[in-house]
């Protein structure tokens, strides 16, 4: 047994070593989401090893103690039936342990589900993310662009993707800005992040989609709100639109390089309703329709009739969005 | 006919097994007949309905598919040593690592448990055998061809590739269009009504065949948890039968339940996969709890601490886990309050484990401990599992969660749960009661130099991957660059699944050496332990127990020999016996057809080994054969033999 301590003192110190460590993705946060969720994984962390060090002194002091020896050959073991004290704090204090956990985790987990409290009075920049075998498309509805397997975004601004597939399930993950979430073909699905670094982060499909699973990686580059204005400008000058048909051709493809264009796949073919949220942004009720039946006729492309052009799927940007943005400017 | 989809194309790994399954074959074939022992295979194994010998199959076949899920493994470890190796494409990585998952859980974990319940919980509550004897074959048979016709599918027409989980609508018809899936949904289908029919035959076994005396909280540890194991079975089961059934009418008839069109549901599989999959895992868990209680109770020669309290912390467990299904999937986008009642309702499970993990360390306490090879796997369970429950409690945090899901952080978790609380207790539970079944012990030196190499060997190829899965390394990724910095921990990994294998080998050679060179065990109880299944001699005699014992206390046999009691009263009568038959095991061929039909859907022998099951079940459920009695004279002489004594 005892050849057993060393291996484990190792396994402690490495450990008590992950916080310092900088090549660790989620423990080397770059936005609010993520160092919330770093932070409560370091606190889970420590108590964790709280709770192993208590089973593991009781462990080893037992296993040396009690081991039969040749002394101790006549040793009658005496009969316990148990103790109701001894088992009564064995069940408090995990109780009180767990309840603490769950308090942290319910509210770390609506802090994760909303924006961040730092950007709460911005309006964020909706970008719709969905993926097909194997790539990622970013639509930007207010900027009137989309780009294929990268995405800009301005530091220090929220950011709402909204995400959907057209096909398999895959889950969209910056580990360095925060958690993933699920992209289906059926249901969007909202995940807020944001980067206060600028700097070029590694985003990627973390559930597993098949054949060209471990290629569907991205880039996420955060860059300040000039630079990011210039890029929008500068993609609106050089690149081309994008057609109904070469986006069906993408969508065919397997893999595809980095492609960038002036307008978004969402007004021909638009993503689907989002469960119990079939509300347009200024509160009227859109069609019920609008998350599964027209989609049924037409599988390769995603559901729903377009919508209305007062939307925000209009590709002309907002200018009362482009007001918010600009008070946030100047990092 | 189409005989291109029976192919699997230009993999050299996989001529070579082809190769090697059919010299196997031919090879067994030969030998049979060389020795002239079909005969002795239908009259003793295939027919038999003894619940020892349908437990030494399960084992058996439980040990091979130990192989062939480890095999997977080494490929899948070797195939992601180093960032971008070309050992394995995509695709075949993507059919190892979805039928090692399957095969390890549902053909490795769950049928071991199974096989040593067969062997014990009769012996443990005196009784003569299971409760329906003939429907204990049919569990074996459906089991065993469930698991054959999944195995056959990396050489005929592909194994299945979207993941032990087969999420929709990856796992549909559309997007996985080989074969694969339809073997996954007629093989887990297969064995799993086996599965749901074991639950019911221990269930009304326990309750209603346990020996005079035996109130329920005096039955040892691992019936309990047999018990709620196979209650949690009959609850968890039927959820699989259904969710397969669709899956199946999905892939083969059109029929679009979790497609993206026409109203199917992707996630509704992934929530029907989880009900079950989740109380899964604690019916491969549960067994091993109570494996691990008999081995500390034995070898500390104290009685279990907090009796009470061991069985009531299973019952919650077992209720808990139909409660944190959605944990599998917290990234769903089902919103915080939802995610927030399964995280409370996970992390609650850690407190019934808790007061397990304490009653074990106080059952040792004041013991005096002996570091035998089923105590060392036992002992080595406590700090390895404790790691894999704390870091369980870590992934329950749904917000923590999203940043673990789906990488190799979960995966070491599970590993860290699964090999300590199900593989170690499985090794445990088979060294500590091989002397019962075959008479002698395993050699002690060779199983603790393959203890010593399986325990460290885990540590260094799962510790790993927690912290690669902090760096961001997601599961079932086959290949990565070089600056994801993963290499150098997966190689780490790939060195310790050597050691593992090294590990496993030795044990394997040990139970050849052992069965060549141990001495054979004289008076049934080598160990000095405390329970029932001692009290009869070692081998078995087939009626198991010449005059049914009466029970008084919890540790039965124990105190018997303490107060120097006798544990029967009664004398030796004729004893009753089920009489051996060759149907569930041509149930078994025929549902093998059948499903093996409809992977391919080939109709007509589908239709015609469809109408055969029915005329099977029908000869069975008009079959008066009432088995047979064993005359007095005869179990007295055999007693005798066995012991030398008169009863």
């Amino acid at each position: 047994m005892n050849k057993k301590g060393p291996l484990y003192a190792l396994f402690l110190s490495l450990i008590l070593l992950l916080p310092g460590c900088s090549s660790i993705a989620v423990l080397n946060p770059k936005g609010p989401a993520a160092r919330t969720l770093s932070d409560t994984i370091i606190l889970s962390i420590v108590m964790m090893l709280g709770v192993l060090a208590v089973v593991y002194i009781l462990y080893v002091f037992v296993l040396v103690k009690y081991r039969a020896k040749k002394s101790n050959e006549d040793y009658i073991p005496p009969h316990e039936e148990g103790n109701k004290w001894l088992e009564a704090i064995w069940i408090t204090i995990p109780i009180i342990i767990v309840s603490f956990l769950s308090v942290v985790t319910v509210k770390t987990t609506i802090d994760v589900e909303n924006v961040a409290a730092d950007y709460k009075d911005q309006k964020p920049l909706v970008i719709y993310a969905s993926s097909s075998n194997w790539k990622w498309h970013f639509s930007y509805p207010e900027e009137g662009i989309e780009t294929v397997n990268y995405v800009n975004i301005p530091v220090h601004r929220a950011v709402e993707f909204r995400l959907y597939s057209f096909g398999t399930i895959s889950s969209l993950w910056i580990p360095q800005l925060g958690g993933q979430k699920y992209a289906m073909s059926d249901m969007l699905t909202t995940l807020h992040l944001s980067a206060d670094t600028v700097g070029s982060y590694v985003g990627r499909n973390a559930n597993f989609n098949g054949k060209g699973f471990a290629h569907m990686e991205f880039e996420a580059l955060a860059m300040t709100d000039k630079d990011y204005k210039e890029w929008v400008k500068d993609v609106k000058e050089t690149a081309g639109p994008l057609t109904e048909k070469e986006f069906k051709s993408l969508l065919e493809m397997e893999f595809v390089g980095r492609k960038t264009y002036t307008n978004t796949h969402l007004s021909f073919s638009p993503p689907p309703g989002n469960h119990g949220d079939h509300m347009s942004n200024n509160g009227t009720e859109m069609d019920m329709d609008n998350g599964s039946m027209e989609h049924q006729d037409n599988k390769e492309i995603h559901p729903a009739p377009a919508p209305s052009s007062e939307t925000e799927f209009n590709s002309k940007p907002n200018p009362e969005l482009d007001e918010e943005s600009t008070t946030h400017d100047g990092h | 006919m189409d005989w291109d989809k029976f192919k699997v194309h230009g993999e050299p790994l996989i001529y070579g097994a082809m190769a090697s399954i059919v010299l196997a074959t031919i090879g067994i074939i030969v030998g049979l007949t060389y020795f002239k022992k079909w005969g002795y295979l239908w009259r003793e194994w295939l027919t038999t309905v003894d619940h020892k010998r349908i437990g030494i199959m399960y084992i058996l076949a439980a040990l091979l598919m130990l192989f062939r899920g480890g095999v997977d493994a080494i490929m899948m470890k070797l195939q992601t040593a180093a960032p971008d190796l070309k050992f394995l494409d995509a695709q075949h990585y993507n059919e190892v690592f979805t039928t090692h998952g399957l095969i390890m859980i549902l053909f490795m974990a769950m049928p071991f448990i199974i096989g040593l319940m067969n062997v014990i919980v009769p012996l443990q509550i005196g009784a003569r055998d299971v409760a329906f004897p003939r429907l204990n074959a049919v569990s074996f048979w459906l089991f065993f061809f469930g698991a054959m016709l999944l195995n056959i599918s990396f050489v005929i027409g592909g194994s299945p590739d979207a993941g032990w989980s087969a999420y929709f609508p990856l796992a549909s018809i559309e997007f996985s269009p080989t074969v694969g899936n339809n073997y996954y949904s007629l093989a887990l289908q297969i064995s799993g009504i086996g599965t749901l029919l074991t639950g019911v035959n221990f269930i009304v076994t326990i309750l209603k065949m346990r020996a005079p005396g035996m109130k329920l909280m005096k039955m040892p540890m691992f019936t309990w948890s047999v018990l709620i194991t196979n209650v949690i079975i009959v609850f968890a089961f039927p959820v699989l039968t259904v969710a397969l059934a669709l899956m199946m009418f999905d892939r083969l008839f059109g029929s679009q339940f979790f497609t993206m069109a026409n109203g199917g549901m992707d996630m509704l599989w992934a929530n029907l996969f989880w009900v079950w999959g989740h109380p899964e895992v604690y019916i491969v868990v549960l067994p091993a709890f109570g494996i691990y209680s008999e081995i500390i109770a034995t070898f500390s020669k104290k009685n279990l601490y907090g009796y009470t309290s061991m069985v009531f912390s299973m019952l919650i467990i077992s209720l808990l886990s139909f409660l944190v299904w959605a944990h599998h999937f917290y990234t769903m986008g089902q919103g915080a309050m939802v995610n927030s009642f399964f995280s409370i309702t996970t992390m609650a499970i850690a407190v019934p484990t808790g007061v397990k993990i304490f009653n074990w360390l106080f059952t040792l306490r004041k013991g005096r401990i002996t570091f035998t090879t089923p105590m060392l796997y036992t002992l080595a369970f406590i700090p390895i599992f404790t790691i894999g429950g704390v870091t369980g409690v870590m992934l329950a945090m749904a917000s923590a969660d999203y940043q673990y899901h789906n990488t190799m952080f979960l995966v070491a978790h599970f590993h860290y749960v699964l090999i300590p609380g199900a593989v170690f207790a499985v090794i445990a539970g088979f060294h500590y009661w091989f002397p019962k079944v075959f008479g002698f012990r395993l050699n002690e030196r060779l199983g603790k130099h393959a203890f010593w190499w399986i325990i460290i060997s885990f540590n260094v190829s799962f510790f790993p991957l927690f912290i690669l899965g902090l760096k961001g390394m997601t599961r079932r990724q086959y290949t990565y660059s070089a600056d994801t910095g993963f290499g150098p921990l997966s190689m780490v990994s790939f060195i310790g699944a050597i050691g593992l294998t090294i590990g496993f080998v030795i044990l394997v050679y040990n139970i050849y050496w052992s069965t060549r060179y141990e001495p054979r065990d004289t008076d049934g109880d080598p160990w000095d332990a405390r329970t029932l299944e001692w009290a009869t001699k070692s081998p078995i005699p087939a009626y198991n127990f010449a005059v049914v014992p009466t029970v008084n206390t919890r540790d039965a046999f124990w105190t018997a020999k303490q107060d120097k009691v006798p544990l029967y009263e009664d004398k030796i009568t004729k004893i009753h016996m089920p009489s051996n038959t060759g149907k569930p095991f041509i149930l078994g061929v025929i549902f093998f057809v059948a499903g093996f039909s409809l992977v391919f859907s080939l109709w007509i022998p589908a239709i015609i080994s469809g109408v055969g099951i029915l005329i099977v079940l029908a000869a069975m459920s008009f079959d008066r054969d009432h088995g047979f009695y064993i005359p007095a004279e005869e179990v007295i002489a055999t007693e005798k033999k066995l012991r030398g004594e008169t009863v």
